[in-house]
This record gives structure tokens, sequence and C-alpha cells, in this order.
């Protein structure tokens, strides 16, 4: 079962900032979530393949013929950051 | 009768009749929109494109160009449908503002028909949700009871048609998202076959789960609008190339002969008496109309809840990782040091609260030392679900069974419950796990007076039963818009 520490671990891997204040309510309601999912366990499954999607389709395959995408600026426009050479500029990454 | 009033067929009729202009239908819908945005099913509206598009349409028709069935009817887009130049924010803070520079498939299929596009109908944050409560913009309400739900997460578009404010209008459905709020808004939804219709451009919630489909007036007009979007795209790998029928073809056909499954595993303990009351009588003018009602069971379904919960929150949370404040949306202020902190707050302040819950439940049954205890878990329940569908369908045509448990619901009732809106998708989430296409029609009212919704789940790419089934229920047995 979910406790806080679990839930920070989590938190981090998603990195999203969940108030110290509400840790608790998201705790408890995040525990009620994956203990009814628990009830999976109760079904057999040995020897079933998982499936990944539904539509039977495999290597749906395309000609690799070069081109240029002609939204590419719009595409970087989109972003609220600063922009240098045709590139976003960030913070550092460390 | 208002113009707004009308539906695609007699819409159509007129404008080719030169009876009435697009332009005038616009302004009808248009003004509706104004008299009743306490429903707050628009988020954001389009007039100036909308009357330039009913205009150009006017052209066409004065200059005696032949038109399609679609052009010069106005319709709404859910919030997640890409639209060039236009604001689409899937109802969350973290995209508040965004324009995307180009147009989803369905959207260009649209324009290409000539359609018109009023604006964008709240849904749910990023389509999570059965109520249309997770969104940014507030709730939409439903029209037959403005205390109660719309429904969701097409609340907006399900609110938009019942309340005639547009003619049609696009959702999308992954875990029930267009038949449920259809049934609770009173009108004609339609969950297609997985891969039926491109997702590209479509804001993206749970990839493998995720459809995009029609409300509309009736049954008849769920065909025309599909008619315009269905069809396999290349920048949509997931769509195989399946020829599409013409969608009308055979939707007069008589039922009788029709095999019907009745599966007791969708009759089980939660489902409300009323409910189960309009969706037996329904059955029986089914079997009036020529159908053989047959007992299957799918013995699944009282997992379907569980394996979805554990499947799509993973989706979601790799979904959710562009939204980074950096490739789109609006800056963080203040900035932050460095870009670890930026995502932390960003996402933190960007996301809502159910977002961020789906968003750590797909974080954690996909980490190291939980992921085959849950994810592979349920993915192998997934694949139960299927066999257990096609084995139903080896006895039975279609399948048919109620959409929701309850009707709509209180605004608020739900909303602290986590849990309890999952459960409310106990009907509708066996057949998107499944992939196959299912079908909500009005079917009666419960005694005070709100909409039920009759469920028919067919075959994949079997469209064309669902709509014939459908059509004819609807003239014969079931309840007008």
């Amino acid at each position: 079962m979910i406790d806080a520490e679990e839930v920070k671990r989590i938190a981090g891997l998603a990195r999203i900032e969940i108030p110290v204040e509400r840790m608790d309510d998201f705790t408890r309601k995040l525990q009620q979530v994956i203990g009814y999912v628990a009830l999976l366990n109760k079904l057999p499954t040995e020897g079933v393949d998982p499936l990944a999607q539904v539509t039977g389709l495999t290597d749906v395959l395309r000609e690799d013929r070069p081109s240029s995408f002609p939204l590419w600026r719009e595409l970087i426009e989109s972003s609220p950051l600063p922009k240098e050479r045709g590139q976003i500029k960030v913070k550092s990454v460390f | 009768m208002d113009l707004r009033q009308l539906n695609l067929s007699e819409g159509a009729e007129g404008l080719r009749a030169k009876r009435f202009s697009s332009r005038e239908l616009v302004e009808s819908c248009l003004a509706e929109i104004e008299r009743k945005k306490e429903l707050n099913a628009f988020v954001s509206l389009t007039p100036e494109a909308a009357l330039a598009a009913a205009e150009a349409v006017d052209r066409k028709i004065a200059a005696g160009e032949e038109i399609g069935p679609l052009a010069g009817l106005p319709c709404a887009l859910k919030d997640v449908f890409c639209q060039e130049g236009e604001l689409t924010t899937a109802a969350s803070r973290i995209l508040s503002g965004y324009r995307p520079p180009f147009d989803a498939v369905a959207v260009e299929r649209l324009k290409a028909a000539d359609a018109v596009f009023l604006g964008k109908t709240n849904t749910d944050e990023f389509t999570c949700g059965a109520s249309t409560e997770n969104s940014c913009y507030g709730v939409t309400k439903n029209p037959v009871d403005l205390t109660r739900v719309a429904g969701g997460s097409s609340g907006g578009s399900a609110a938009a048609v019942a309340a005639d404010l547009c003619l049609y209008a696009l959702g999308t459905d992954t875990g029930g998202s267009i038949r449920q709020p259809a049934a609770f808004c009173g009108v004609p939804g339609l969950k297609v076959t997985y891969g039926r219709v491109p997702r590209s451009g479509v804001i993206s919630m749970a990839s493998s789960w995720d459809t995009i489909g029609p409300f509309a007036k009736t049954v008849a007009d769920l065909a025309r609008v599909l008619q315009a979007i269905a069809g396999a795209d290349e920048r949509d790998s997931t769509t195989p190339r399946m020829p599409v029928p013409d969608y009308l073809a055979d939707i007069e056909k008589p039922l009788s002969g029709l095999k019907v499954g009745v599966a007791r595993e969708f009759f089980g303990e939660g489902l409300e008496t009323e409910i189960e009351q309009v969706t037996l009588e329904a059955l029986k003018n089914l079997e009036r109309l020529g159908a053989r009602l047959v007992d299957i069971s799918i013995p699944t379904v009282p997992y379907a809840v569980a394996c979805y919960y554990v499947l799509t929150p993973a989706e979601v949370s790799a979904n959710m990782a562009r939204y980074d404040g950096i490739r789109y949306g609006r800056a963080l202020q203040p900035e932050s040091d460095d870009l670890e902190a930026h995502y932390y707050r960003l996402r933190g302040e960007g996301f809502g609260e159910e977002m961020q819950r789906r968003i750590m439940m797909g974080t954690y049954v996909l980490s190291a030392g939980y992921y085959d205890a849950y994810y592979r878990k349920a993915q192998q329940v997934r694949s139960l679900i299927v066999a257990d569908f096609n084995q139903a369908f080896a006895a039975c045509d279609l399948i048919a069974a109620p959409v929701s448990p309850t009707p709509a619901f209180p605004i608020g009732e739900k909303a602290g419950d986590p849990l309890a809106l999952y459960l409310a998708d106990v009907c509708t989430i066996p057949a998107s796990a499944a992939g196959i296409p299912a079908l909500s029609v009005p079917c009666g009212r419960t005694a005070s007076g709100l909409p039920v919704g009759l469920q028919l789940m067919a075959p994949q790419f079997a469209e064309s039963l669902l709509l014939n089934v459908g059509h004819v229920f609807e003239r014969e047995a079931g309840v007008g818009v």
C-alpha cells in the first residue's frame, strides 16, 4: 500500500510539485484507487498474452522520403520561452 | 421553429431549397449560445470565422454549385481538436492561450466538406473525467436539469447539441466520454471502432483507447458526420486500411432476424432500478421490431474498470510528459532557477488535481517493481476482455446494455470521490477495452424526466449495423430530442 514517502517519490518521477498541505488528502485518494485496482489479482491470467493494442496491426511502415517540415517555425513559436537562431532557450540542465 | 432546432438532413435540404442561408443558421445558433451561456457548454467561440465560412457556402449555393451534406451547417468541436490559429486548450491551465499551427485530420476533413465551426466545447481536463467537473472553465450544466451534470468528458458537445446551440458536434470517447454525456443529455452519440477515425491533431489522453466521434440530433445524422471523418490516414499509423462504407446505405434495413445479446454482467448491482426498467423496456421494443434477445455472458465486465484505471493512467502519464512549459503554453512566472524546479512548479500549477492523480497513478504502475504486478497484469486482463467479446459475438449480432448505472447526477455529488466517478464508467469501459464501436441512443426518461440512453455494441468496423439498428429504434421506439 502506498504511503506519503512513496507519493513523494512518484511525484518526483512525474515532475509534479504537490503542496505539503494537500499531501494527506492526495495520498488518501490515491490509496483508494490503488486499493481498488488490486481487484485484478482475483482474475487468473497465467499464460495469457498481454495486449498492447486492439488493431492487430504490426510494423506499419511508410517510405523513408526526406522532406522538410513546413511548420517548424510555427511550432517553435508555440513556445513561451526565448528563441535564438531557431532554437528554444531553456534553463541549464545542471 | 428556429433554424438552430433543425437537424442535418433538414438543414441541408433547406439550404439547397434556398429557404434560408447558412449565415442565418449560424446567427440562430450564436444567439442561442448567448441566451444559454449559463450552460457553459462553449469555452471559446469563433463567430467571425463561422460567419465567413457560412457566407462562402452561401456564395456557392447562389452560384448554383453542388454542395455536400454537411456544407454550411454549424457544428462545435470539443476543446481537444486542434484547429489552426484557434484556441485549443484541453480545458487545462497548462495549455492556456494555445493556438495550434495546424488542423486535426478530422477538422481538415470537415473543412473540406464546407463545415462551419462555431467554437470549442467544454471537457474534463485532457478528457479525464465523467462529468466535465474537472474543467478549468467550470462544469457544463445539463440542459434538461441545470442542477445536474451534462456528463463527461464531452459534456460541452453533448449539451450544445441537446440545447440546439449547434447542429452536431465532435467529441472523443476513451472510456465512455461520448456515450455517457449523450445519454445524460438525451442525444445520440457514437463511439467508433478504435482506428476508424484518425486521431492526428486531437490532443491525446490514452493512445490505445482514444476514439473520435459525433454527437447529433438523430442517428442518421451521426452517419452523415461519420461519413465525412472516417478512413485511414498516413499521419495516424493506428488507422487500419479498412474501406469506409456508405453509412446511410443500409440504415433502413428492418430488424427481423437480428440477434441482440444481453449480458447479465451489465445488469448487476449498482444499476439504478429506474435505469434498469427503462432499458429493459427498450429491449422489449427491439423485440417488437423483430429482434431476438439472446442471453450471453461477458465474465470479465466486473474487472474492466480496474483494468482501465491501471492502463489509461499509464498512457496518460506518458502523453502528459510533453506539457513541460517549454513546447507550448504560458510561461512560468516567476521563472525558476533551474530546469528541474521549472518542471515541478509548472506541472504542479498547470495540471488540475484529477490530472495529477492520473499522472501519478500511471507513473506508479509503470515504475520498477510494480510494472508486472499492475501494468502487465492489466494488459493480460484486457486480452481476456477482447476474447470475451469475440466469444459473445459468436452468439449474437450486437450487444445491448445500459450506458450508465445512473442518470445525470447532481453537480458536486461525486466531485470529491474519484473512485465513485470511476465506477460510473462500468457500462461503457468494456467496449473501449475491446476497441469495438458502441452507440448511445435515447430510449426514455426517468420518472423525474432525466434522459436514459440505450447502449448498442457491435464488432469492430460494424458501425453500419449500429447506425441501422439505432435509426430504426429511434424512429419506432425512441424519444425525440
